[in-house]
């Protein structure tokens, strides 16, 4: 049945521009009020500078509102207040467990110099990139390169000292530099995944056979799968991060299953990876040692310090922390980074952690709302796999620190010190944005109206014109 | 594919409940175990950096916080004249833990004790950082002094008690140490000093008054005499005194150090003279039964009540008679506390009545407000007042013509026993005093470890005189 095109179903979004700059502003807070609580709890007496740093971060906050304003109008309003907070509040945390040290770090600035150039970047792809289906054309490339990037830890003479710290080995150092390259294979990955499945999910909806009631796919069709699969053991295997393992594992999972809506391919995947997992952490000691300092950190304190340390400044921190400024993250080892979130517990307690965790589900809940409104398989698929990606992360990282999961060395997204996961992290806010813009923004042409959207009644609305309001 | 991104929509949900859920159990499950972990070096240097209140002797503070006004330690211990009340105070340190009344008080001085909790309340309510409460020691600093001046730089102790109430009002051991260089913040100095303390061979971190026990000698005749009265023995009682007592079963014989004579004596008289055979066969007369009920009547073989947390003082357990004999000049296995002996003396000075020493008369917020005080405890009726009454006249003749005139003080009614006893055959003697002055209602032990036989009755003396 296809209506006519008086009839057809319009979907109209209101812009809801203010309510972003409100919610911005109120965003903005929590990065000023930690930083000036911070020197205010010690007490500090606050300089021009200190007034400078607010205005500035203010003007910051106001200055990625606009760009969306002006560039992505009908994009989602809740997701980029959520990042603002998460990036405002790490920054002051970085800054907070900086000068607790004698003499005081500066890990900030540079921390801060990435976020202008994350915010510059989630500008430069709004202005330029208006329609992300460019981005479409290219999944083995794409897949080659983030398989490149996320194996490069691998390659002697690459890896950085970092990796000695937390026991994986996520992290690279070029020229002095270091960067973890699966924050970048993050984005990569997903666009290869999402051009990939556009192209063959009815293939891999379709073919198969069916044994003993299970439908099974066809060999061929499970070599992507079976790659990934690979690529995740080695990097459980070499890199001893479950995390990020995990990370890429289920997200090609996860987008294999929003692409065909098939739970077989979640059976398929989760079943092998948690076999192949469980075999290993019997096999490898290293797997097995990372297991048991998970299980109980206390059977081994020097080698589980950083994780112990952290656990009693959650403690101490207790319900409602120590304060900003008040308590000592600075006694866990690069508690900048990997256990922020520790940090954050430490001195804004179980609830300020809480109330962390909550933004992040609802920045991931909107990006998920993103892709339930774009009428692009393309698009569907990349703000869902965007949306879980962070997902899994956070789960990985605060679990880890939580004792939820074993501790893996992924970075709190917005909030951990380090560059390459706060400008990956920008840059995909930017594409969610732009997704979101085209979904929502009215259609021009009919023309432009997917076909599929027959099959999507639950996220639109009939259009009112026929009941003459 | 809608369907599918709400499934996973839920699947995140799912996620961050768990991390939620996971982090409330944590919360609740584990905060007990790793705020109480000794490694938890968060939560030991806040409470070594908090304020604690002080330790008062009379209204000077010989332990007292002071704001250091850097991190992470807010605060640091002093301790004025250390050396002098170390075995009152204790020390306090990050490394080694605390001691004496900064251990026993530790709840009370940091205000998280049971009865300050209406204050606790009251603080966080008014956003006031929480105060300790004080500690106000019985102690009586001219006392202290004068015990710690009269002792000189010989190795010893001196207790001296309120004996109607138990009050200790001095309470002094040497060679002492100054717990100020155990609470410093510079730790590796601090572990320097534990070192160079633990170390040192005159031990001067061992409380001599009221933590180690050494053989009493004569002055446990006043128990083997208060043993004697309260069965039928009177002052005029002749008891036969050898010249030299040979020891049942033994090839042994235990010589009179005064001169006794070679016939017999009155009690009284063997008190004054302090005539060894006079006792022994007073002991082997009354048998150990008897002598251990009034050892332990005064408070051997268990430990006191209240907050002196002194060594436990004892009486052998089954002598033979070569070992009874011995017993009874407080020789052989006989070993008391100088708090012991100044409670035997105090007891017979109060009619009888063993009175539980006890060194805090209260604690007070920092609004004077008292918390808590401590009612003077009777923990025994030694002997009858009658008998008590006619002891003390025995110890105040011993004071007059005895063994023990150099306690004199005019004006003062003093009455005391003096004790000389031998560790080893050869070694340096233990020199002992202890005794009262009635109308000062205190009774005095003085222990000297090395000393020759009386040098601690001028001891006894000065600090009986400094207490007012």
């Amino acid at each position: 049945m296809m209506a006519t095109p008086e009839a057809l179903p319009v979907v109209v979004y209101r812009k809801q521009r203010n309510a972003e700059l409100g919610l911005c502003l109120l965003a903005s807070l929590f990065g000023i009020g930690g930083y000036l609580t911070t020197h205010l709890n010690r007490g500090d007496t606050l300089t021009v500078t200190s007034v400078l740093i607010c205005v500035g971060w203010l003007a910051l906050c106001i200055g990625a509102h606009l760009v969306v304003r002006v560039k992505c109008a009908y994009a989602d309003p809740v997701i980029l207040p959520c990042v603002l907070a998460l990036n405002g509040l790490g920054l002051a945390m970085i800054h907070r467990i900086d000068i607790g040290f004698e003499p005081p770090m500066d890990a900030v600035t540079m921390q801060l110099v990435w976020t202008v150039l994350g915010v510059g970047l989630f500008a430069l792809i709004l202005i330029y990139l208006r329609d992300y289906r460019v981005l479409e054309g290219f999944p083995y490339v794409l897949f080659l390169v983030g398989m490149v990037l996320l194996l490069l830890p691998l390659v002697p003479g690459l890896a950085s000292p970092r990796n000695v710290e937390n026991g994986s080995q996520i992290w690279i150092e070029v020229f002095g530099y270091s960067f973890q390259p699966a924050e970048i294979a993050k984005i990569v990955l997903t666009l290869a995944f999402a051009s990939y499945l556009t192209a063959n999910r009815d293939l891999l909806q379709l073919a198969g056979r069916r044994v003993l009631g299970f439908h099974l796919p066809r060999m061929r069709d499970l070599v992507p799968i079976g790659v990934m699969w690979a690529a995740a053991l080695l990097v459980l295997v070499f890199q001893n991060d479950l995390g990020t393992s995990m990370l890429f594992f289920g997200l090609f999972v996860m987008m294999l299953f929003v692409a065909t809506s098939q739970v077989r391919w979640v059976v398929i995947g989760v079943g092998a990876f948690a076999a192949a997992a469980l075999l290993i952490g019997q096999v490898a000691p290293h797997v097995a040692t990372r297991i048991s300092s998970w299980l109980d950190p206390f059977s081994d304190y020097d080698r589980n310090y950083q994780i112990i340390t952290a656990q009693f400044g959650m403690a101490w921190g207790g319900l409602f922390g120590r304060g900003w400024g008040m308590g000592r993250p600075g006694l866990t080892p690069v508690a900048s980074s990997d256990f922020i979130s520790a940090a954050i517990a430490e001195e804004l307690g179980l609830v300020g952690l809480m109330a962390i965790i909550i933004v992040y589900l609802l920045m991931v809940a909107r990006g998920l709302r993103v892709a339930l409104t774009s009428t692009v398989i393309f698009g569907k698929l990349l703000a869902a796999g965007f949306s879980f990606v962070f997902a899994l992360q956070v789960f990985s990282i605060i679990g880890g620190v939580t004792r939820l999961l074993p501790l893996t060395g992924l970075t709190t997204p917005f909030m951990s010190q380090g560059g390459s996961s706060l400008v990956a992290n920008w840059m995909i806010v930017a594409m969610l944005m732009v997704i979101s813009h085209q979904a929502r923004r009215p259609a021009t042409t009919v023309g432009s109206v997917d076909a599929n959207l027959s099959e999507d009644e639950t996220s639109v609305i009939q259009a009112q014109g026929g009941a003459g309001s | 594919m809608n369907k599918s991104i709400r499934g996973v929509a839920v699947v995140t949900i799912l996620m961050f409940l768990a991390l939620l859920v996971n982090a409330t159990a944590g919360y609740w499950i584990r905060t007990d175990e790793l705020t109480n972990d000794p490694r938890n070096t968060r939560v030991q240097d806040e409470q070594f950096g908090a304020p604690r209140g002080p330790i008062l002797a009379a209204n000077t503070p010989v332990a007292s916080s002071v704001e250091t006004g850097t991190r992470p330690y807010a605060n640091q211990r002093q301790y004025l004249d250390g050396p002098l009340y170390a075995p009152v105070t204790g020390y306090y340190s990050y490394i080694f833990g605390r001691s004496g009344l900064e251990s026993l008080y530790n709840a009370e001085l940091v205000g998280q004790a049971d009865s300050q909790f209406t204050q606790r309340i009251v603080d966080t309510l008014s956003g006031r950082t929480a105060q300790g409460g004080q500690v106000q020691t019985t102690i009586q600093p001219h006392a202290q002094q004068a015990a710690w001046d009269a002792l000189g730089d010989r190795d010893g102790a001196v207790v001296a008690i309120d004996y109607t109430t138990g009050a200790v009002l001095a309470w002094v051991s040497r060679p002492s140490y100054d717990p100020s260089t155990l609470a410093s913040l510079d730790f590796p100095a601090t572990q320097d000093a534990w070192a160079q303390l633990t170390a040192d061979p005159t031990e001067p971190m061992n409380d001599r008054a009221t933590k180690e026990i050494f053989a009493p000698g004569s002055v446990f005749k006043l128990v083997v005499a208060a043993a004697a009265l309260n069965h039928g023995y009177t002052p005029q009682t002749m008891i036969d005194t050898p010249q030299a007592l040979p020891l049942p079963g033994t090839t042994i014989t235990l010589p009179n150090l005064a001169a006794c004579g070679n016939t017999q004596q009155s009690l009284d008289n063997a008190l004054t003279l302090s005539c060894n055979t006079t006792f022994a066969n007073v002991g082997l007369a009354l048998g150990d039964d008897v002598i251990r009920e009034q050892a332990q009547a005064f408070g051997f073989d268990s430990a006191f009540g209240g907050d002196m947390a002194s060594a436990v003082s004892t009486f052998p357990a089954d002598p033979d008679q070569a070992q009874l004999a011995m017993s009874a000049i407080g020789q052989f296995e006989v070993a008391a506390t100088p708090l012991q002996m100044a409670v035997v003396a105090g007891a017979i000075a109060n009619d009888g009545t063993v009175m539980e020493p006890y060194v805090v008369s209260e604690v007070r917020n920092n609004n004077q407000r008292v918390m808590s005080s401590h009612q003077p405890t009777v923990v025994n009726q030694a002997m009858t007042p009658a008998n008590a009454a006619t002891l003390q006249e025995m110890m105040t003749h011993v004071v007059q013509r005895g063994t023990g005139t150099q306690a004199q003080i005019s004006g003062l009614t003093v009455g005391g026993k003096t004790g000389t006893a031998e560790t080893t055959p050869g070694a340096a003697s233990h020199s002992w005093f202890a005794g009262f002055a009635a109308e000062k209602n205190v009774a005095v032990a003085v222990y000297l470890a090395t000393d020759a036989a009386g040098t601690a009755t001028p001891v006894a003396r000065a600090v009986m005189e400094a207490v007012s």
